[in-house]
């Protein structure tokens, strides 16, 4: 296999307005915002990682055989590299102090790029540069959430600019980190990794302590067919067995009036507090009574206090199926002897969960709104 | 074409000529030929398969296809299948139903593939279609068995039930009895998937009893192993079975009464089932064991040594085995038999048996799947989860198995390099498709590079499916597989740090593909929306259940991103947590 051919580029940027080739070197600060196609309002575009100008499309194209995007009229691709193929390589600019390069190859096109910053933003976060036999994590933001193998290379973790040179791997980002203002992956704190990604660094983590190996959402990639007859097969045979399930707790949740149902993990909560704020925010937009105002939703969804509130003021009970089919409040027994018995859950409105044993309704109005979100 | 040729083939003939031809691609190629072959084409296209079912509308099917007998849809994109799709996400096959029942009166089979489907769909379906023959739900869900006691009662001529892995809730356990007496047609059924209390036995009995054609019968968990050699005397024509239990106190009456079934049953090719194995009951097996060319003991909790006894006792199994599912408890000896013995093995799957173990629980490694390579050359699907492996294993797996089509390889620790070398993986992998010529579906784990997807961007050219996870580096690695795959359909992602840059610059591949997935990536809400305004094509939906994209800044990243293209436009069922990028959509909301 060929080398790559294929290597960091300074960072350049076009003018906007005409194709011809600039180089304005920013070191590395606050990119210009263009979008794609090279126009000047970008207002849906406004990130460094979305607007750098990279042409990394057309270098890698010509390193390799036969990858040619279909030709067409228009702007088909967003980066705009229509005509590229056709183009030779100049290296019109120069190298940018301070910013390593392993190829030669520095494409010209009308829109003017450099495959730049290309990394800054994302392997920073997730991905590892190689040097010879070790690795190192090149992190600059404070993304604690970045999955981390376990037990390999280092984590600089919060450290700022690591510049890393690679004679191997055309992923090198050898632009010097910069505080950009909008730097995607940097601030924000990846709600979503908390939801996919569960897993804990074992060593560095931010938290301090070493985590326990947590779990990955739907990983390694088994169908849940297969879980459940495996698990059903276990616990038939070998029922003294202490150890805690691994694996998923997958249970139904119905909500009275809502148009589907959702499934909750019993084993990513730990207490029952945690639950009821997972179906909060589950159940929330159907408590609103309306579903699909997308446009404006960010302003529309109650924030999670008002939601409270509204459940608070005794609409809903959570109440679960156990194994022997009966139904019961949520909030009664220890968190742990619920888990085990519990196969389903429901929120029904709190006049249609009379019928439930009392006691449970009982104690559960005393430690009303303390205990679990959804009182009675 | 000239007009004589036009008037020399009347449109009889034509019509005649395109019934020999079945596969799609191929009618629709004559479609394309002129007008006139498109229009005898439509009219008497009877299957149409749609591979995403939001890529297209039923009126635009119906209106195309006319007189369609037969169609197969898939809902939820495949990572639903690892809980990484909500539920609610979509996937709805009612409305087609309700269209088709009034276009398609005599539409005769329905095959779903990870699709909602409600009771009153099913009963729609047994109200609708007076020819209904044949019904395969795989992996749905979404209905009772109040639903297949509808479909029981009024199809008259099923074929075909076929339920398999999909959720069905248990409310009763008589729809069975709900075929009535004069239903002699089933020729396949699969209830594998149905809890404990969901069947009556002895509806089933008098069932197979009264069905002659029945070839293929899969039980589920409740029918236990004394009953099986009851069913199986009354349907020794069978070619496919699934045992329920196969675990019961070692009798022999038992045994023998079970022996004898299953020698009885002459054409017995293909076996599954096994759930709760008491190897003592596998030797009645041993009568129909050279017959066989599948065997899925994927559930079967057995230890090597009595896989490698039920392999090797049977002195003619070897030649006619052709697809294994076993757990991996079949360990590496136990493979390394397998490769010795079934010289024509085609297929191989190995699953895990304690996938969230953290120490491995079983010996079985890399070094396994290099001894299968090595002995079965006809070798094409592999399926492998194991804790290790080496770049060295895989090009020498890559060099026996040329003729791999299917390559799944996962390595359950995420990023696990070479565990020689503790180099990436990348080599190992780039061997694979360089030299699996014919490789048409992939999937990656262990540590990777952007360089793996650069030789799969390279070499993979007729590649059409590839499942990526916890690797790469940078755009750059997306780059490469959306500049190069030049077959390539579906391509999934998760966890790897490919942002905007390579999605966007490839925006055009996206409308030569039926999807993209990627979650927990890098892609920014921004960049989605202007895939969503520039590209009409595309159906561009952002997952998010903790809140709306767009009470964050425009750079953030969304969590999970689903892009295929439509000429329906974007679809109308989403639920609050999906966002269509579609102006359109947009304007109205």
């Amino acid at each position: 296999m060929s080398p790559p051919l294929l290597g960091v580029e300074e960072e350049v940027q076009s003018s906007v307005s005409s194709p011809s080739v600039e180089c304005i070197s920013e070191n590395g600060m606050g990119l210009k915002e263009r979008n794609y196609l090279g126009l000047s309002d970008c207002s849906s575009v406004d990130s460094s990682g979305v607007s750098s100008n990279l042409n990394l499309a057309t270098e890698l194209r010509l390193g390799l055989p036969g990858s040619q995007s279909p030709e067409r009229e228009t702007e088909f691709c967003l980066l705009n590299l229509g005509k590229l193929d056709e183009k030779p390589l100049f290296p019109l600019l120069p190298s940018k102090d301070g910013i390593c390069s392993s190829s030669q190859k520095n494409v010209v096109t009308g829109n003017k790029r450099g495959f730049s910053d290309t990394m800054d933003g994302f392997s920073e976060v997730k991905g590892y540069v190689y040097t010879e036999k070790s690795w190192m994590f090149h992190e600059a933001g404070s993304d604690s959430e970045s999955p981390q193998s376990v037990g390999h290379g280092k984590y600089p973790g919060n450290s700022g600019v690591n510049v890393i040179l690679s004679t191997r791997s055309p992923g090198v980002q050898a632009s010097v980190k910069q505080d950009e203002p909008a730097n995607v992956l940097q601030e924000q704190p990846r709600a979503t990794n908390g939801t996919s990604l569960k897993q804990t660094v074992i060593s560095n983590n931010t938290t301090g302590a070493p985590a326990a190996k947590a779990q990955v959402v739907g990983w390694p990639p088994i169908r849940p067919f297969r879980t459940k007859t495996l698990a059903a097969s276990s616990k038939n045979n070998d029922e003294v067995d202490g150890k805690p399930g691994p694996g998923a707790l997958f249970v139904k949740v119905i909500m009275d009036g809502a148009p589907y149902l959702r499934k909750v993990d019993l084993r990513t909560y730990s207490t029952y507090q945690e639950l009821s704020s997972a179906l909060e925010k589950m159940f929330s937009c159907f408590t609103l009574g309306q579903c699909g105002s997308h446009g404006t939703a960010g302003k529309e969804i109650l924030s999670e206090s008002r939601l409270k509130d509204l459940l608070h003021g005794s609409e809903y009970v959570v109440t679960y199926k156990d194994k022997d089919g009966d139904w019961m409040l949520v909030g009664d027994v220890p968190w742990e002897m619920f888990i085990e018995t519990c196969k389903r859950l429901k929120i029904m409105k709190s006049s249609n969960a009379i019928g439930l044993a009392p006691r449970a309704v009982e104690k559960s109005k005393a430690n009303n709104k303390k205990e679990f979100g959804y009182g009675c | 074409m000239q007009k004589e040729m036009a008037y020399s083939f009347p449109d009889e003939v034509l019509k005649h000529v395109f019934s020999f031809i079945q596969s799609d691609k191929d009618r629709n190629a004559v479609s394309l030929v002129c007008k006139s072959w498109y229009e005898i084409e439509r009219w008497c296209r009877r299957k149409v398969f749609i591979g995403n079912c939001y890529a297209v509308s039923p009126r635009m099917v119906i209106r195309r296809f006319p007189e369609v007998r037969s169609i197969e849809l898939k809902g939820k994109p495949h990572f639903a299948d690892f809980n990484l799709v909500p539920d609610g996400w979509g996937g709805y096959v009612l409305q087609w139903i309700a269209e088709m029942a009034g276009a398609y009166p005599w539409l005769g089979e329905i095959r779903l593939k990870r699709m909602v489907v409600t009771d009153e769909s099913l009963e729609l379906i047994a109200k609708s279609f007076k020819n209904f023959k044949v019904l395969v739900l795989f992996s749905c869900e979404g209905f009772s068995t109040d639903g297949l006691a509808a479909i029981a009662a009024s199809c008259k001529n099923l074929r075909e039930l076929d339920l398999r892995e999909s959720e069905v809730d248990d409310l009763s356990g008589h729809w069975l009895a709900q075929f009535p007496e004069t239903c002699t047609s089933l020729v396949s059924l699969n209830i594998s998937c149905l809890g404990s209390d969901e069947v009556s036995f002895s509806a089933l009995e008098r069932l197979v009893d009264r069905c002659p054609n029945l070839r293929s019968l899969q039980l589920n968990r409740a029918v236990t192993l004394d009953k099986i050699a009851n069913i199986l005397r009354r349907a020794p024509q069978l070619v496919d079975f699934g045992t329920g239990n196969y675990a019961a106190e070692l009798q022999p009456d038992v045994f023998s009464n079970l022996a004898g079934a299953f020698s009885s049953c002459k054409e017995l090719k293909s076996l599954s089932g096994f759930w709760d194995v008491v190897p003592a009951y596998l030797p009645a097996l041993y009568s129909i064991c050279p017959r066989l060319t599948s065997l899925n003991l994927s559930y079967a909790t057995i230890q090597s040594p009595d896989l490698i006894k039920l392999v090797s006792h049977c002195p003619r199994l070897q030649r006619l085995l052709f697809l294994i599912q076993v757990l991996d408890y079949v360990e590496d000896s136990g493979l390394e038999e397998l490769a010795s013995s079934c010289k024509d093995l085609q297929e191989l799957r190995v699953f895990p048996s304690d996938p969230f173990g953290v120490e491995p629980n079983v010996s079985l490694t890399e070094q396994g799947l290099v001894a299968v390579s090595l002995g079965c050359p006809k070798l094409q699907s592999v399926l492998y989860f194991c804790r290790r492996m080496s770049n060295a294993a895989l090009v020498t797996i890559a060099q026996n198995c040329p003729n791999l089509t299917r390559f799944r390889l996962c390595i359950i620790e995420p990023k696990t390099p070479d565990y020689l070398t503790l180099d990436p993986l990348d080599a190992g992998f780039g061997a694979i498709v360089e030299h699996c010529k014919d490789l048409r579906r992939l999937s990656l784990s262990g540590l990777l590079t952007d360089h793996v997807f650069e030789y799969i961007g390279t070499y993979g050219k007729k590649l059409e499916m590839l499942s990526v996870a916890f690797a790469g580096d940078s755009d750059l690695g997306l780059h490469h597989v959306l500049s190069g795959c030049e077959s390539l359909r579906k391509l999934e992602i998760r966890d790897c740090p490919f942002g905007d840059k390579a999605l966007l610059a490839n925006a055009a591949k996206l409308e030569t593909m039926r999807s993209l997935w990627m979650s927990s990536c890098a892609v920014s809400f921004g960049a989605c929306k202007l895939l969503g305004q520039k590209m009409p094509k595309l159906n561009v939906e952002v997952i998010d259940e903790t809140e709306p994209p767009d009470s964050r800044p425009e750079s953030y990243p969304v969590d999970k991103l689903y892009i295929y293209k439509s000429v329906a436009g974007p679809r109308f069922d989403m639920p609050p947590f999906v966002w269509s990028m579609d102006e359109a959509v947009k304007i109205l909301h």
